[in-house]
C-alpha cells in the first residue's frame, strides 16, 4: 500500500517541492496550509507520516504537534518537523511536544526521501 | 494551477510574502508596541529566508537572515521596534524583491548599505550578524570505517512509540548496515496487568558485523539519541559466539521482522537529485508566470456549467443522429439551441468572474506609497480605503496601478497642504486621502479623494492661456477648465518637486484609463479638496462592438467610442477628395478612408458611411463601406508577429468563423490628428 504523507507548511512552494519529491518516490501526498488546517486534516484521516513546518500562522507547528498527539487516530504517526533553527532549544521543544524527528532547511529531495524511508521503513 | 515548478511558485509566493510583510510593517509603524505585528513580520521574514534557501536564492536568504535576526531581537524584547527600523526594513523589502526577481548580481552594495542602516537602527554593535551556515544537513559525516563489528546495546524512551518512533524500523536500519544479530532484553517488561501496550519496555542488543562506522550507527538513532541509552562498543573477535548462544531463546521475538530488512531499498537509489538541479538551472532566468488565485467554489460553479454543457452536447449528438423530423424535431432542436445559448452566456459570466481579483491587492500597495510620501513631504497623511472587496479583472488591476500612483502622488503633493497651512485654515493637522471602490453595473468606480486645498482655477486658467489652450478671457465651464489639466505638458505646480509636477502625468493617466476603455472625471472645491473618479469596465475580455465592413473584410469598432454614424454622400465624397474633412454641426472633423488605409483595392460602396469616434475630446471619422450592426465581441489578442501593428487592438471571431480585426480607437484618432496637422502645415 502506498504510504500517505501529510505536509503542513504555509509556504506553497515548499509544499510543492516536498510533494514533487515524495510523489516521485511513489508516496501519496496531502497538503495543509497552516497548523489549524493540518490539525483538521489529521483529525479527518490517518496518515503514515506528517511533515510539518514549525513557523506557521493560525496555529504554529509546536501547538499542532501537541494537538495531533492527542488524537487517537494518529497514535504513533511519525511527525517530522522542518526547522531552519540550528538552535537546540527549538528542537527540544518540538520533541517534547511529541515530534518524531526533524529535517533542517534547506534540504535536498534526497535528504527528505531518506527521512521518509527511515521513519516509514519502506 | 498545477504548474510543477517550485521555483516559479516560490517567486509568486515571495511576492505575496513581501506584500504581507510590508502591510504588517506599515501597520506596525502606527502601533509600534504590537506583538502580533512583530510576530507576523518575523514569521514572514523567516519563511522567506527558509524557502529562499530551499530554492537556491542564497543571496536572498543571506540578506533576509539579517533582517530576521533584527526582528527576532525585537520579538524577544531585546530592542524596541522603532519608526527607523520599520523604514529600514521597508527599503530592505525592495532589495529582497530585486533579489527574488534576479540573481542579485551587482546589488551587493545596495544590500550592504541597507544592512549598515539596519545595524544602526537596532543599535546593534553587538548584533551577531554572521550568516549561519545554510548547508546544515541531517546526515552525519562519515568517519573512519570500523574494524570487525559493533555490539550495540540500546533502550528507547518508553513513550517513543506514541511519538512515532518504531523500534522495528531502527532494527531494520541496523540490519541494512550489515549482518546483525538482534537480542531483545525483556527484563523490564512489567506484569501483564500493569502493561501499557503503547509503551516500549524492551531493550535490545545488536551485534553488527560489517564495515559500518560508529557514525553510521549513531545516524540510525539520530532522532532519539538524546533520550535513549545507547552503548556502542567494538566487538572482540572471540566473544561473539558466546552472546549468540545466550541470545538463542529470545531471537525468535524479533525474527519476524527479518524479511523486511532484505526488501528495504537503499534511499540513495530512489531518486537522484541531479534531475532537479538541471531543471532549476534552466528555469531560473525565466520570468515568473502570471497566475491568478481562484477560490475553489468558483471553479465548482464552472464545473457545474461544463457538466451541463456536456449533457446538452449529448442531446445535440442524439438529435443529429436521428435527424430533425417534423415539428417535434424542430422543437427539440430549438430547445437545445436555447440551452446552449444560456450555457454559453453563463459560462462567459462565470469565466469572467474567475479573472476577478479584489481591489484590495491594488489599494494595499498604496499604503506604502503614502507612508513614503508623508516622509518625503513632511506632511501628516492618513490614508483610508473603502470597498476593497470590489472585484476587477486582474489585467485591469495591473494597468490601473501606475495611473493611481500618479493620482495619489498628486493628491499628497499638490492637494494636501502642510500641517501649518492646514491648522491656519482651520482644518485638522493630518491630511486625509481616501480611496474607495464600488461596482455600478458593468463598471467599477474608483474614487481618489483628498481634503486638501483643491485645484486653483486661476492658476489653471493662467497656464491654459499661456499655453494657448484657451483664448484669454474666454468663457468656459468649470468642468472644461478642470479638463485642461489632462493636456500634455500641463502642470500648475509652481515648483517641480521630486514627486510630481514634471508635467508628464495627467495626460498619461488619462490615456491609460482610456486604453482601459474607462473615463476619468475630476471635481474640486477650493479649500475642500479634490475628487478624481475613475470609471473602469469590469473586464477587457468582452466588449460591445460595432461591426462594419470595409472592402471585403469585417472590422469591429468598440461601441463605447462611437459617437454617431452618418452617411457620406457621393457629392461630399468627391468634394472632400484630398482634404478629408467634413463639417459636422459647424465643426470640422478629419476623417480617414479605411478602404485606402487598408489598401483593399475595392470599389467604394455607393452609400459609404462615416463612423465618428471620439477619445479624449478629439473626434475622427472613419469611412466604411457598410455598417453591419452591434456585436458582442470577445477580444482575442493578436499573435506576437502582429502585435506591433498599431491600428488594431485585437481580433475576434464572427459567427461564420471568419476573423474580424478590432480597431484601436486611440491610435486612429491620433492618426487623424496627425493628418489634420499635416494638412494645416501644408496650408
Amino acid at each position: 500500500m502506498t504510504a500517505s504523507i501529510l505536509t503542513v507548511d504555509d509556504s506553497s512552494s515548499l509544499r510543492m517541492a516536498i510533494r514533487i519529491a515524495l510523489n516521485g518516490a511513489g508516496y501519496d501526498v496531502s497538503e495543509a496550509v497552516d497548523g489549524l488546517d493540518g490539525l483538521n486534516k489529521a483529525k479527518a484521516a490517518k496518515f503514515d507520516m506528517i511533515i510539518a513546518d514549525l513557523n506557521m500562522p493560525n496555529m504554529n507547528g509546536l501547538e499542532m504537534i501537541r494537538e495531533i498527539r492527542k488524537l487517537p487516530i494518529q497514535l504513533g504517526t511519525p511527525i517530522i518537523f522542518l526547522t531552519t533553527e540550528s538552535d537546540e532549544a527549538m528542537k527540544q521543544e518540538a520533541r517534547a511536544a511529541g515530534a518524531t524527528g526533524w529535517l533542517v532547511k534547506p534540504f535536498v529531495p534526497d535528504q527528505l526521501l531518506r527521512i521518509a524511508a527511515k521513519v516509514l521503513g519502506r | 494551477m498545477s504548474a510543477q515548478d517550485p521555483i516559479a511558485a516560490f517567486r509568486v509566493e515571495a511576492g505575496e510574502l513581501l506584500g504581507d510583510i510590508e502591510q504588517a510593517l506599515l501597520d506596525l509603524s502606527h502601533d509600534l508596541t504590537s506583538h502580533d505585528l512583530v510576530d507576523s513580520v518575523f514569521r514572514g521574514l523567516h519563511t522567506l529566508k527558509g524557502s529562499g534557501a530551499m530554492f537556491g536564492f542564497d543571496a536572498l536568504a543571506g540578506f533576509t537572515h539579517h533582517c530576521e535576526t533584527a526582528f527576532d531581537r525585537v520579538r524577544k524584547g531585546q530592542v524596541p521596534a522603532t519608526e527607523e527600523l520599520v523604514t529600514v526594513i521597508l527599503s530592505a523589502m525592495d532589495h529582497m524583491q530585486a533579489l527574488v526577481d534576479g540573481d542579485g548580481a551587482g546589488l551587493e552594495a545596495v544590500g550592504d548599505e541597507i544592512l549598515g542602516r539596519l545595524h544602526q537602527a537596532i543599535g546593534a554593535a553587538d548584533a551577531s550578524v554572521a550568516v549561519e551556515p545554510t548547508a546544515a544537513s541531517v546526515a552525519a559525516p562519515l568517519s573512519a570505517p570500523a574494524a570487525s563489528g559493533w555490539r550495540i546495546t540500546f533502550r528507547l524512551p518508553t513513550d517513543c512509540m506514541t511519538n512515532g518512533t518504531n523500534p522495528l524500523m531502527l532494527l531494520d536500519e541496523l540490519r541494512s548496515l550489515g549482518d546483525a544479530k538482534v537480542t531483545a532484553q525483556t527484563d523490564q517488561i512489567p506484569s501483564l496487568d500493569e502493561l501499557d501496550a503503547s509503551q516500549c519496555h524492551l531493550g535490545w542488543q545488536v551485534e553488527l558485523r560489517g564495515d559500518a562506522s560508529r557514525a553510521d550507527i549513531e545516524d540510525v538513532f539520530i532522532f532519539v539519541m538524546d533520550d535513549m541509552t545507547l552503548d556502542i562498543v567494538p566487538i572482540e573477535a572471540d566473544d561473539a559466539d558466546e552472546t549468540q548462544a545466550e541470545a538463542a531463546p529470545t531471537t525468535a521475538l524479533a525474527a519476524d521482522t527479518g524479511s523486511v530488512a532484505s526488501t528495504q531499498a537503499t534511499p540513495a537509489a530512489i531518486e537522484p537529485g541531479t534531475g532537479d538541479a538541471a531543471r532549476n538551472a534552466k528555469v531560473a532566468p525565466a520570468k515568473a508566470q502570471e497566475s491568478v488565485r481562484v477560490p475553489a467554489e468558483r471553479l465548482d460553479v464552472l464545473m457545474d456549467r461544463v457538466g451541463e454543457l456536456v449533457i446538452v452536447q449529448s442531446r445535440l449528438a442524439q438529435l443529429s443522429n436521428q435527424g430533425v423530423r417534423g415539428p417535434a424535431g424542430e422543437l427539440a432542436l430549438r430547445s437545445v439551441a436555447e440551452d446552449i445559448e444560456r450555457l454559453a452566456s453563463e459560462l462567459r459570466d462565470t469565466m469572467m468572474v474567475l479573472r476577478m481579483v479584489p481591489v484590495a491587492s491594488l489599494f494595499g500597495r498604496f499604503r506604502r506609497l503614502v507612508h513614503d510620501l508623508a516622509r518625503e513631504t513632511g506632511k501628516t497623511i492618513e490614508l483610508s480605503t473603502h470597498g476593497e472587496t470590489t472585484e476587477v479583472d486582474k489585467t485591469v488591476i495591473e494597468r490601473l496601478a501606475d495611473p493611481m500612483v500618479h493620482l495619489i502622488r498628486n493628491a499628497c503633493d499638490h492637494g494636501l497642504e502642510t500641517p501649518e497651512e492646514r491648522v491656519a485654515a482651520g482644518k485638522p493637522e493630518a491630511g486625509h486621502v481616501t480611496l474607495s471602490a464600488h461596482q455600478a453595473g458593468g463598471e467599477v468606480l474608483i474614487t481618489i479623494r483628498d481634503d486638501g486645498r483643491g485645484i486653483n482655477r486661476e492658476r489653471v486658467r493662467a497656464k491654459a492661456e499661456a499655453q494657448g489652450l484657451i483664448e484669454p478671457g474666454a468663457q468656459i465651464s468649470d468642468s472644461e477648465l478642470l479638463q485642461m489639466i489632462f493636456h500634455p505638458g500641463f502642470s500648475t505646480a509652481a515648483q517641480v518637486t521630486n514627486l510630481s509636477g514634471r508635467g508628464v502625468g495627467m495626460d498619461v493617466v488619462k490615456r491609460t484609463i482610456e486604453s482601459l476603455r474607462g473615463t476619468i472625471d475630476i471635481t474640486s472645491n477650493p479649500g475642500d479638496g479634490s475628487t478624481v473618479v475613475l470609471r473602469i469596465p469590469l473586464t477587457l475580455a468582452i466588449i460591445e462592438g460595432l461591426l462594419v465592413r470595409v472592402g471585403e473584410g469585417c472590422y469591429v469598432i468598440p461601441l463605447a467610442v462611437v459617437e454617431e454614424c452618418i452617411e457620406l454622400s457621393l457629392e461630399e465624397d468627391m468634394r472632400s477628395r484630398g482634404r478629408s474633412f467634413i463639417t459636422l454641426r459647424d465643426r470640422l472633423v478629419p476623417f480617414i478612408r479605411l478602404r485606402e488605409m487598408f489598401a483593399t483595392g475595392t470599389k467604394p460602396d455607393p452609400h459609404q458611411k462615416i463612423v465618428v469616434i471620439t477619445t479624449g475630446g478629439e473626434r475622427v471619422g472613419l469611412v466604411v463601406d457598410q455598417i453591419i450592426g452591434s456585436h458582442q465581441t470577445v477580444i482575442k489578442s493578436m499573435s506576437p508577429l502582429h502585435r506591433d501593428v498599431a491600428t488594431f487592438a485585437g481580433a475576434t471571431i464572427l459567427g461564420d468563423g471568419s476573423v474580424a480585426l478590432i480597431l484601436d480607437a486611440v491610435q486612429l484618432v491620433a492618426f487623424g490628428q496627425e493628418q489634420e496637422e499635416r494638412l494645416r502645415a501644408a496650408g
